[in-house]
């Protein structure tokens, strides 16, 4: 445990003190992408590296996703530990190329001859009335290919100390950015201790019935169970972190004992990394249930921009709540 | 043929040797292929082959080589094996990739030789990749990037170039331009087919060669070479060649007249060389003889040791998808 005294953090100044770290632990580590540099990073993440660490080690890109990111995993084949910036989720659709067919790819494909550590982070997620072409949660579509590890830090200490296990790790790591949870403030021990990358975490223990969330859909789930908790129902809420490899384990021991479970996911429902969650509780817990899981997603629209509209397409406490409700037979409707 | 500078006997029969090793692979290949032993897409370089041969020749041990599907000949030439190169196209685990890629994604590690990539274009962004890491680590190896005319109308390698030039990386790009996407003429999807022109917009040394000459490509390759290597900033070569088998073996190679095709095959740059090396008398028949014997000799052996191979467990299907720990 650290003796050193609690600070209050952003959760964007949370992962500069992670990039910071593992720019003075190692000098194969370097941080590239559009506008980390002198602009100091599009939501700001990277700001003050520049000075402190020079040019050729944060270095700003052309607009060019699947030069760099491609770059990113030549130089990682190449002996360094490339920490790439894409700005939005959207935008690594331009690199998706270079990340499926190359990262996820090369090191099966070339019969286990080449490793490519390098960690990709990008923003992710609506709610900020940046429309349909910056606001959507891609995270399910890129945990569908093998070879990528997927991470979704949703709190301040993950934000923090995501990133060292991540670099320490051999295999490409995307890491997820919630654009909603840049300004989530909060206190982190100014030492703290490390965290994995393999386990979902209980965020809220609870034995009525099991809300699953993550990245800027944890917030959404928590106070679910706040409201829920009012009604006499107790929620359990398990932050995934993880997106691939699934915490099979965590997941399917919480349905056992609430014996209902609802995902709450921001990407489109259809094909859903909820999807997949429903799915392995139906594949691995069918007979704990006491009610078909649910799922609370994403409207299946391109993000629109007006607020009210933006807000009725992303998922609500409120609908959680009432998809829980519904469950246990309490839905103020039935 | 390039006539300027003197050729060394043992220097012009190890071009001939290399030339022909890849030739008469790649006709067995064929053979190969037409007994069921290879499967899956299999893209033959016959006619190129002075091309990998001459800008091999250039490249030292510490350097990288990213190829394209193309590429049985880079490989050879690179000192990949011929077994283990044909042990892949069988599918078996003694193959350079385990058996996992086959034909097109051919890689080495202990050669420096980072695939056999068969998206057109992706191979770019890693050959960048692998020059920013040797100049961050203060390495003076040259990665050499090989691909086609087709790529150039990528996006990837657009911006690629631009990245390359603009951080003044130690990148050699072989641009392999047979004339053919495919089955599409450099004509019909470029609008404009001097590729080297387009390459100096990117504020890089880029100029056209002719790439059914070993000596040129030769010539030209360590030109370049040492321009990359000592002034640490990135190189274009187009490499004018023509490829005289269909694009795969799938392909019925109708959008060409056979008259085009013998055009070029009186460019093929085996018999070039053979006949400059005799008009100096520097190769007699014997030579020849002895060459393909030894060759035909390499290549029985490969076949064997593909034949005699061993097919990948299946309980390693997943082997490789991630690794345990840290880096190695």
């Amino acid at each position: 445990m650290s003796v050193a005294p609690a600070k209050t953090i952003t959760y964007r100044d949370a992962l500069r003190e992670a990039i910071r770290e593992a720019l003075l632990a190692d000098e194969r580590v370097f941080l590239m992408g559009e506008d980390v540099g002198a602009y100091g990073g599009c939501f700001g993440v990277s700001k003050g590296l520049l000075d402190e660490f020079g040019p050729e080690r944060i270095r700003d890109t052309p607009l060019s996703e699947s030069a760099f990111v491609g770059a990113g995993i030549g130089a990682a084949m190449g002996g360094m530990r490339p920490i790439v910036e894409v700005m939005t989720v959207n935008f690594c659709l331009l690199a998706l190329d270079q990340i499926m067919n190359n990262a996820a790819t090369i090191g099966h494909m070339s019969g286990g001859q080449f490793q490519i550590p390098l960690v990709i982070r990008m923003t992710t997620g609506a709610g900020r009335q940046v429309a349909a072409q910056h606001s959507h949660s891609l995270e399910g579509w890129l945990a569908h290919i093998p070879g990528l590890k997927l991470l979704a830090p949703a709190t301040l200490a993950d934000a923090r100390l995501m990133l060292r296990p991540a670099l320490a790790d051999a295999n490409p790591v995307l890491i997820f950015e919630h654009g909603s949870l840049y300004n989530l403030e909060g206190e982190l021990p100014a030492d703290p201790a490390g965290v994995d990358i393999e386990r979902a975490a209980i965020k809220r223990p609870g034995t009525d019935v099991t809300l699953i969330a993550y990245g800027g859909t944890l917030p959404t789930a928590l106070a679910a169970a706040e409201e829920l908790a009012a009604d006499g129902i107790d929620a359990e809420v398990i932050d995934l972190r993880v997106l691939r490899p699934l915490d099979d384990r965590t997941v399917i021991g919480s349905v056992a004992r609430t014996h209902r479970a609802v995902i709450v996911d921001e990407g489109w429902r259809s094909g859903s990394l909820a999807a997949e969650v429903s799915a392995r509780i139906m594949e691995q817990a069918f007979y704990e249930l006491d009610a078909p899981v649910a799922r609370v997603c994403s409207a299946e629209v391109p993000m629109p921009y007006p607020r009210h509209l933006e807000q009725a397409a992303l998922p609500q406490p409120a609908t959680v709540v009432e998809a829980a409700r519904r469950m246990i037979g309490t839905a103020p409707d039935e | 043929m390039s006539a300027a500078a003197p050729i060394e006997r043992e220097h012009g029969l190890h071009l001939l040797r290399e030339m022909l090793r890849v030739r008469r692979f790649e006709e067995k290949c064929v053979e190969l292929y037409s007994a069921a032993k290879i499967r899956g897409f299999m893209h033959l370089y016959i006619g190129e082959e002075a091309v990998a041969v001459g800008a091999m020749q250039a490249l030292g041990a510490d350097d990288a080589i990213v190829a394209t599907y193309r590429e049985h000949g880079h490989a050879l030439v690179r000192g990949v094996s011929a077994g283990s190169i044909m042990a892949e196209m069988y599918g078996k685990v003694e193959g350079c990739a385990r058996g996992r890629g086959g034909s097109m994604h051919l890689f080495d590690a202990a050669s420096r030789f980072y695939g056999g990539n068969a998206i057109v274009g992706g191979g770019l962004p890693l050959a960048v990749g692998l020059a920013l890491a040797d100049k961050l680590q203060g390495r003076q190896r040259v990665t050499a990037c090989f691909f086609g005319d087709g790529a150039v109308a990528e996006g990837e390698f657009h911006e690629c170039m631009n990245l390359a030039a603009l951080w003044s990386l130690p990148v050699l790009f072989l641009c392999e331009n047979n004339v053919y996407a495919m089955g599409t003429r450099i004509d019909r999807y470029e609008s404009e087919t001097d590729l080297a022109l387009k390459a100096a917009s990117y504020e890089m040394t880029a100029w056209a060669v002719d790439g059914m000459d070993v000596l040129a490509v030769e010539e030209a390759a360590r030109r370049a070479v040492a321009e990359v290597r000592d002034g640490s900033r990135p190189v274009f070569l187009e490499l004018q060649t023509y490829r005289f088998r269909a694009h795969s073996m799938y392909d019925p190679d109708l959008y060409r007249t056979k008259e085009e095709i013998e055009r070029h095959k009186q460019q093929d740059p085996i018999p070039a060389l053979i006949d400059r090396l005799r008009s100096e008398e520097l190769l007699s028949d014997e030579d020849v003889e002895e060459l393909e014997r030894a060759i035909a000799e390499e290549i029985d052996q490969a076949v064997a040791f593909a034949d005699a191979g061993t097919l990948e467990p299946v309980e390693d299907l997943e082997r490789f998808v991630y690794w345990e720990g840290a880096p190695a």
